[in-house]
Order: structure tokens, then C-alpha cells, then sequence
């Protein structure tokens, strides 16, 4: 089998078969490309993992763009892109186009006005793990507190809220940094 | 048609732009595009599309853009055409198209950021702005997810009636307990939360 097509077969293999999100296929996208083909070693990967997460969008797919990369350069990126998303792609669409169609049946309305919410107790637990790992003081409680509220009850859209905290803290760290430069010259 | 599509694609890549900090930050983002800005769809729709993203194998975020864009020209498309002049299958096209245009485009702002880096940059390491601008971030992710879960918890998903809302939240407590301290997966809870309701209501 040529390279191209085994790195689309691994990344649709890993895209169909794993359920919980981006973080869930980890172990396995690193069992396939590091220890059976051995197309990247382990400090490659955690390096293209750290990339990965740092640039906007979804985890999973800009990890496999990456590794796609490293691999067979513009081609590998769509390829191993591709087989992360076509899985989702085609059960997400099967699911729609059978759902439309019995929607309004009395059974499976009842079993979705049960299962709401639970999807809103499962947001909780991420809610939870996240807010312990961001290590969060007075002030950046506040203002975590601060966005729901207003993306909540204000109604403000999420994208300019992340773009005015970018923005400021890219140019917070910017002015610190002078500071502590100047500073540094000084003494 | 045309309108929508172009729609959809500005809508999802802006989506796929300032999602950071994974798929459970991205759902407000959605949420608001989708919901509250444009009215492609109603909040039960969305929660029920969130459920099922939850279920199906692959990340979270195209599985919930995929069927969000689905949804959203399936629903104006209805809404549009109230006479029922298209036939069912040209419904169906029209509306895949929709969730191919919604995937394609959440994906397109990543794909460039990143082959551009891969190509210019040979060896990337996080520079001290991308550094700031992430912890800068962090606090926000977490407000992103509270505001989900908050925007997720109104009357047309608990119910209007005192007794539903009592029903959801018991339902909502347990299986908050069951996943946080019993770590049982979120599959079993919704099929389990379904069957509640399909018993209860």
C-alpha cells in the first residue's frame, strides 16, 4: 500500500473510531504514526502537539494537518485533514438526514426532553476541569465570571470578547515586558 | 439559496477563527451565530445537535458544525418554501451541501494558519506573544463553557412547567454526579437520560 493511502486509511481509522472528542484520540494517533509506522518520533510529536493546540479551530484536525505535513508536506496535510473529518462527516449526515424525517415522533421527542439536560450536566464536568487547570486568582476569576454574564445575559458575541482579550493581553505582556526590559538596562 | 451559503460559509469560518480552547468553548460561539443572530435554528434543535455530537465518534466541533449547517438550511429552507413545492430528496441535497459548506469552512482558517506556519517556519516554537495571548485566554475559555451550559439551561430545554423543571433537574444533578465522581461516559448517561424520558414523559 503507497504512503499517501495509508495515511489517509490511519487518520480515517482514528477519526471513525474514536468517541469523546480531540483529546480522546491522542493515544491512538500517537500508537499509529510514532511506534507502528514510525513516521515521526516522540519528541516530534508532543513538539506538533504543542503547535497544535496553540492555533485556533478544532484540536484534532490541526494536529493531523500537522503530522500530514511532516509526513508528505501540502499533499500529506489534506490527506490525513481528510481523514479526520470524513468519518464525522458522513455519521453526522446520516444521522441528520434519518433524524429529519422522524423528529416529530412522539418516542424520540420524549427521549431528547430527557436527555437536555444531561447534555447541559456534561458541559458542567469540562466546566469544572478546565476552571481547576487555568489556575484561576481573584482577577482572572472575575473575569471569567465577567464573560459569561455577559455572553449570557448582555447577549454580546463570544468573537469579539475573545478578540479584545487577545488583543489586550498580547499588548499587556508587550508593555511588561519593556518594563522589566528598561528596567533590566537600568541597574 | 446562494445568500444562505455565503452565510454559512462567513458564519463558520469566523467560527473556526476565534474557536479557542477546543470543542466545548466553541458551543457559545455557535450558539450565538446560530441561534441568536441568525435564527437558523431554535435552542432545542441546538441541544439536541450538541447531544448527538457527544455520542458520535470523531471531535466535537465538526461533528456539531456539520450538523448545524445541516440543520440551518434544512430549517430555512422549510421555512421558505411553507407550500412544500421541492421534493424531499432535493430538501436533502440542498441541506448536505449546507453541512458541507459549514465543515469545509470551520476547517479553512486553521488549514491556512497552520500550512503557512509549516511552510515559513521550519522549526516553530510558541513565541512570547502566543504565550500571552493563551494564558490571557484561559480565564476566557472557562467563561466560554460556563456560558454554554448557561445559555443550554433556559425554559425550552427544562421545561415550562414546574414539574418538568423539577424532572430536568434531578436529571441534570444525577448525571453530573454520575460523570464527575463515578467517571461513567457521557454515552451511557444521554442513552440512560433518554430512557428516563422516554419512561417519565
Amino acid at each position: 500500500m503507497n504512503l499517501q493511502l495509508t495515511l489517509f486509511t490511519t487518520f480515517f481509522k482514528i477519526g471513525m473510531f474514536t468517541i469523546g472528542g480531540g483529546l480522546a484520540m491522542l493515544p491512538l494517533i500517537e500508537r499509529d504514526v510514532v511506534e507502528k509506522h514510525k513516521w515521526i518520533d516522540k519528541k516530534e510529536f508532543l513538539d506538533l502537539m504543542t503547535i497544535a493546540q496553540s492555533m485556533p479551530g478544532i484540536f484534532a484536525f490541526n494536529f493531523a494537518i500537522l503530522i500530514g505535513h511532516k509526513i508528505d508536506q501540502t499533499r500529506g496535510s489534506i490527506l490525513c485533514g481528510l481523514g479526520t473529518v470524513i468519518p464525522s462527516f458522513l455519521i453526522i449526515l446520516a444521522i441528520a438526514i434519518s433524524f429529519s424525517d422522524f423528529k416529530d415522533n412522539a418516542y424520540v421527542a420524549k427521549i431528547f426532553k430527557g436527555m437536555r439536560p444531561a447534555v447541559v450536566a456534561l458541559l458542567l464536568v469540562p466546566l469544572i476541569s478546565t476552571a481547576k487547570t487555568s489556575h484561576l486568582t481573584i482577577k482572572t476569576g472575575l473575569l471569567a465570571i465577567a464573560v459569561t454574564l455577559l455572553i449570557t445575559f448582555a447577549d454580546i458575541n463570544p468573537v469579539y470578547i475573545i478578540l479584545a482579550v487577545a488583543l489586550s493581553s498580547v499588548l499587556y505582556g508587550n508593555i511588561v515586558y519593556k518594563k522589566r526590559h528598561k528596567n533590566d538596562k537600568s541597574c | 439559496m446562494l445568500i444562505l451559503f455565503v452565510k454559512l460559509f462567513i458564519t463558520f469560518f469566523k467560527i473556526g477563527l476565534f474557536n479557542f480552547g477546543g470543542g466545548y468553548a466553541m458551543i457559545p460561539l455557535i450558539q450565538h451565530e446560530i441561534v441568536e443572530k441568525n435564527h437558523w435554528m431554535t435552542n432545542n434543535e441546538f441541544t439536541d445537535i450538541i447531544a448527538i455530537s457527544q455520542m458520535t465518534p470523531g471531535p466535537i466541533g465538526i461533528n456539531s458544525a456539520t450538523y448545524a449547517g445541516y440543520q440551518a438550511t434544512y430549517n430555512t429552507i422549510a421555512t421558505a418554501t411553507a407550500g412544500g413545492e421541492m421534493s424531499n430528496m432535493t430538501h436533502h441535497l440542498l441541506s448536505i451541501t449546507g453541512s458541507f459548506i459549514a465543515t469545509f469552512s470551520v476547517c479553512l482558517p486553521s488549514f491556512i494558519l497552520l500550512l503557512l506556519i509549516a511552510k515559513m517556519l521550519v522549526k516553530y516554537t510558541a513565541n512570547r506573544n502566543v504565550k500571552q495571548l493563551f494564558a490571557g485566554l484561559r480565564p476566557v475559555i472557562v467563561g466560554l463553557i460556563a456560558a454554554s451550559a448557561l445559555l443550554l439551561m433556559d425554559s425550552s430545554n427544562f421545561g415550562f412547567a414546574t414539574s418538568e423543571r423539577i424532572i430536568s433537574v434531578l436529571i441534570c444533578a444525577g448525571v453530573f454526579l454520575a460523570s464527575w465522581k463515578y467517571k461513567i461516559g457521557p454515552i451511557t448517561l444521554l442513552i440512560a437520560s433518554g430512557l428516563l424520558g422516554l419512561l417519565i414523559y
